[in-house]
């Protein structure tokens, strides 16, 4: 049993990998997978729809999965079609989360409203009532700074935010309350030269058909609403298909039909498509975008393949399954502390291992996704904290063989991955730089080497975390893995104060590059100046022999503080060049962590006599 | 040698007032830092960085609270060189130390070079226009122009600090005294309505004052706003008063005036740095990314001439690739006006070597120093495993 636990674990982790990589299955007859997949442009980059649906419902409710008021659970792409399609259907799924209880009495709404565990989403047809009222509030609240908001402010600016993306989402290819507009674009090219014709006699004095100009003229009209409030730009241009900037929205796409007289045919494909989703024929539905598929695949291949690669990492959910192995391998690792340390040791570092190189498969996705370096936002620094200290960890574990760096890494990996899962909430995480940001050079070296620097830093902070843990709370803290957990430490921050130091020296010569100045005192700026100097004191006082052992680790911990600050706390003061992401939900956690922190030092504090690891022997 | 001075020596060169100076730059950086919400980033600046005292202000009195920027750098400076000309010697070992150090202090007397020498203006053009100079974002000076020659102009400009003061400046090229009544620090205008009495703290007799209400603002320190002052002035001829004017760098125009058959005008504005050069702005851009608002970037086409032909060309602004320039660095700021006006910070910095230079010896320090650690680490572990 002990011999073959680390193989089958390892198999057992190598196969729930396996699963989450297999092509999604459609769940009914109709081909959700290849819907999914279809290209639109949004916000500045060309996705496929699987993306929209998605970061949608994470905006609107913080999760990807819908389930139905009767009980069912619907797929993202099923919702987003339900919404582009059948607002009536859509307008009954509880996709609202709204949790301000000054909000729900505003809309009137109580907990018998809600849906799910916590009672606390909405559908948006409860919703609709509220809606002039909200709007009122949202004005209001507009006009405050967005510093000294209240909580109720900033709930009825969120769901405003919501309520707009999901108008406008509805929008993106049906007109609001018109029956029979699909009707109407499904016998375009029959039916619309003739009105054109009865416009031009109409200006030309003669005699027209009304009825056939008055077709045109609602056209017209729903064109324009269309191409001023629709969201999705799901139609190619005919000419340069690859060039971003042509790619329209419906309301566009009909109104250049309607000079051409003639329907665009990425047009017609979603008229009909809708059609055949709001009449229930599956087959048709099939063959259109299947159809429609071989079309792109034939002008737009390699724009095609991207999005077929982005859905399937969707789907994949890499990252979280990363997550959950780090968890795993975090049990099995302090687990070996216990028992059989050999097999259980080697079973956590092949489990840390995968991990990691899962992440690393799924940073190098999205690298090749966006063009970019790994760290071009705060969702995507804190993957990238995560990778570079597991793979330190990895290298420690190879070395010391204790599980340390194994434990640590499940702790860190873990816990940057549910940092990261969090910060996703705001939307689609592959976003579009910038300007002053969009500097692949730069990005590559500053960004890189800077958020290596943190990463390091946090890492000598965690290890020094095992270290009081284990010396306070239990007897395992035995001499040789204290030293050899003080040469990791110490090690670590001379890597964290190099890495640290040439990432801040790098920033300050793009900043001299591009704004003529070398230095400027900005928050950011400063609070990477700060993560090296505070390493640099760590290192003076250890040679200075102003810390021995227990204060280093205090030392350390205290680094978790301050890179803490510097990652996150800076961009809430909201001022500065740098001040890109602001946020302050996350404040209160950065407050406890802090707290936490802070906490653990006191408890480093307590005399080493009162140590349980130490109070039978001499102290270290 | 006394002992006190010899406790003193002790000191000076210790780690131990090394890693206070550590902490004390970084609660130093950190109060900065979080000031910064109020104070906007120049006047935090000047209150903790380029001074010797922070000085806080409470009800108030202002009280000394924190060593300053020039202190602990200082201490600093003087703890580094006591301690490399007094403890350590010159070993293949200590090299790396050797060198971080050596550049570190290079970083430092960089960082006060550039503390005294380097000035920011700004460059404001709209699409089409020329200028020869930069202003300053935040200084302003009152400036009397006699026009009367029409080949040139005779200028005399009064720096911000006397007008503050409220003072009465006697110059020996103006024919007149300048005797400041009122100066606002941040001020807005606005149009006198006519059946507003006349308001006696706006005491305007000529120009365009009487038809124009200056209103005191608050100080802001917000960074995309700037203060504007305001003030009335009141020329005394050797004959009595010729009259009180507001002045305000709002007003687009000078106000012109004759006295003793000589042409004037005079305006109060920000400080302008000639340049022997002229830039033209030739086209700003805009670009977003597709079907958004999101920036993609900004550039500013600029003709670049010099009065004596040697220079006439076309240059490309934009983010990240400043023009540089005799000196001086022009980089895209901003934009107003829909798009119609291109905004240049131009800073120079004669110091911008120094932090290359010392950058790179503390870089190559650093690695020589945990090279030597690294290494050391593999051996013993390879005697341990033996």
């Amino acid at each position: 049993m002990k011999r073959f636990l680390p193989l089958s674990i390892l198999i057992l982790a190598v196969l729930a990998i396996v699963a989450t990589l297999l092509p999604p299955r459609n769940p009914a007859e109709y081909d959700l997978v290849a819907f999914s997949r279809l290209p639109t442009l949004v916000n500045g980059r060309i996705k496929p729809l699987d993306t929209v649906a998605r970061t949608s419902l994470l905006m609107l409710q913080g999760r990807q999965r819908v389930t139905a008021p009767n009980g069912r659970t619907i797929t993202p792409t099923e919702w987003l079609l339900d919404v582009l399609y059948r607002p009536e259907v859509a307008n009954a799924y509880p996709t609202f989360e709204i949790d301000n209880p000054d909000v729900l009495a505003l809309l009137n709404l109580t907990a018998e409203d809600g849906f799910g565990v916590g009672k606390n989403r909405f559908t948006f047809d409860k919703v609709q009532k509220g809606l002039p009222e909200l709007e009122r509030q949202s004005k209001l609240a507009d006009a405050v700074e967005s510093a000294v908001r209240t909580p109720f402010q900033k709930a009825v600016i969120q769901l405003r935010e919501s309520i707009v993306l999901y108008q406008s989402l509805q929008v993106s290819l049906l007109p609001p309350n018109d029956d029979h507009y699909l009707e109407q674009l499904a016998t375009f090219n029959a039916t619309v030269p003739a009105g054109l014709a009865a416009v031009a006699a109409q200006h030309s004095g003669k005699a027209p058909d009304m009825s056939a100009a008055k077709v045109i003229l609602g056209l017209s009209d729903t064109a324009a609403t269309l191409e001023s409030l629709g969201y999705l730009r799901v139609i190619p241009p005919q000419n340069r298909p690859t060039d971003p900037m042509g790619w329209g929205n419906a309301g566009a796409a009909l109104r250049q039909s309607l000079d051409h007289g003639k329907l665009d045919p990425a047009l017609a494909f979603y008229a009909q498509l809708g059609l055949a989703w709001r009449g229930y024929q599956p087959a048709t539905f099939n063959t259109l975008v299947h159809d429609y598929r071989a079309g792109l695949d034939r002008s737009i291949p390699s724009l095609m393949s991207k999005c077929d690669t982005e859905a399937r990492f969707n789907s994949a959910e890499p990252f979280y399954t990363s997550m959950m192995i780090y968890v795993v391998a975090f049990l099995v690792a302090v687990f070996s502390w216990l028992k059989w340390p050999d097999e259980l040791g080697r079973a956590a570092f092949r489990l840390v291992l995968l991990a990691w190189i899962l992440a690393t498969v799924g940073i190098g996705i999205r690298m090749w996704l966006e063009g970019r370096p790994p760290v071009t936002n705060l969702y995507s620094s804190a993957l990238f904290v995560g990778w570079v200290a597991v793979a330190l960890c990895l290298v420690l574990e190879r070395l010391y063989r204790n599980a340390i760096g194994s434990v640590t890494a499940g702790l860190v990996g873990f816990s940057t991955l549910l940092i990261a899962h969090h910060l996703a909430l705001g939307g689609d995480t592959l976003e579009m730089m910038r300007a002053v940001l969009d500097s692949n050079f730069w990005l590559a070296t500053h960004v890189v080497t800077v958020t290596v620097g943190y990463a390091a830093t946090f890492l000598a902070g965690f290890l020094a975390l095992l270290y009081v843990i284990r010396g306070v709370f239990t007897k395992s803290l035995d001499k040789a893995t204290a030293d050899s957990l003080a040469r990791m430490v110490y090690g670590i921050v001379c890597f964290a104060t190099l890495f640290s130091f040439i990432g801040t020296v790098l920033g300050g010569i793009w900043a001299d590059q591009s704004w003529g100045r070398f230095w400027g005192w900005d928050p950011k700026e400063n609070g990477a100046l700060i993560i090296v100097l505070w390493n640099a004191l760590i290192l003076h006082a250890r040679w200075g022999g102003l810390v021995k052992q227990r204060g280093l680790m205090n030392l350390a911990i205290f680094g978790n503080i301050v890179t803490s600050w510097s990652w996150f706390g800076v961009n809430m003061l909201g001022v500065g060049l740098h001040s890109y992401g602001f946020m302050d939900a996350a404040f209160w956690w950065l407050l406890a962590f802090v707290a936490s922190q802070v906490l653990l030092i006191l408890v480093g504090s307590v005399p080493l006599a009162k140590w349980r690891s130490f109070s039978s022997q001499s102290p270290a | 040698m006394p002992t006190l001075l010899r406790d003193l020596r002790d000191l000076l060169v210790s780690l131990k007032l090394t890693v206070l100076l550590i902490v004390f730059s970084i609660v130093l950086i950190l109060a900065a830092t979080i000031d910064q919400v109020n104070l906007g980033i120049w006047a935090v600046q000047e209150k903790y960085f380029h001074t010797f005292v922070v000085f806080w202000k409470i009800g108030n009195v202002s009280l000394a609270v924190f060593p300053g920027g020039y202190t602990i750098g200082g201490l600093l400076l003087i703890n580094l060189l006591g301690a490399h000309f007094y403890r350590f010697k010159l070993t293949w070992r200590k090299t790396g130390i050797w060198l971080a150090h050596a550049g570190l202090i290079l970083l430092l007397v960089g960082q006060l070079l550039t503390g005294l020498w380097q000035d920011e203006f700004q460059l404001r053009l709209d699409q089409g226009q020329s200028k020869n100079y930069a202003e300053s974002y935040r200084n302003v000076e009152l400036v009397l122009t006699d026009t009367t020659d029409p080949k040139f102009d005779e200028v005399v400009a009064i720096p911000e600090k006397p007008l503050a003061r409220l003072e009465t400046v006697q110059h020996p090229k103006l024919p007149f005294r300048v005797a400041v009544k009122t100066y606002f620090p941040n001020a807005t205008l606005a149009m006198r309505g006519p059946m507003q009495p006349a308001d006696p703290s706006a005491p305007a007799t000529q120009g365009v004052g009487p038809q124009v209400l200056a209103t005191l603002q608050p100080l802001t320190y917000k960074q995309d706003e700037r203060n504007i002052p305001a003030a009335y002035i009141e020329l005394i001829g050797p004959d009595g008063s010729l009259g009180t004017w507001l002045v305000s760098p709002l007003l687009d125009e000078p106000q012109r005036f004759a006295f003793a058959g000589r042409n004037w005008k005079i305006a109060l504005r920000f400080v302008r740095s000639y340049q022997p050069y002229t830039l033209t702005l030739l086209k700003f851009s805009h670009d977003r990314y597709a079907g958004t608002d999101i920036p993609k970037n900004f550039s500013s086409r600029i003709r670049l001439t010099t009065p004596d032909g040697r220079d006439d060309r076309e240059v490309l602004i934009y983010m990240n690739n400043p023009l540089r320039y005799a000196g001086m660095t022009f980089y895209q700021a901003g934009f107003e006006n829909n798009d119609q006006t291109t905004v240049l910070q131009v800073v120079r910095n004669p110091s911008w070597l120094i932090p290359y230079i010392a950058c790179a010896l503390m870089t190559v320090g650093l690695l020589i120093q945990f090279g030597i650690h690294l290494t050391g680490f593999f051996a013993r572990r390879r005697v341990v495993a033996a």
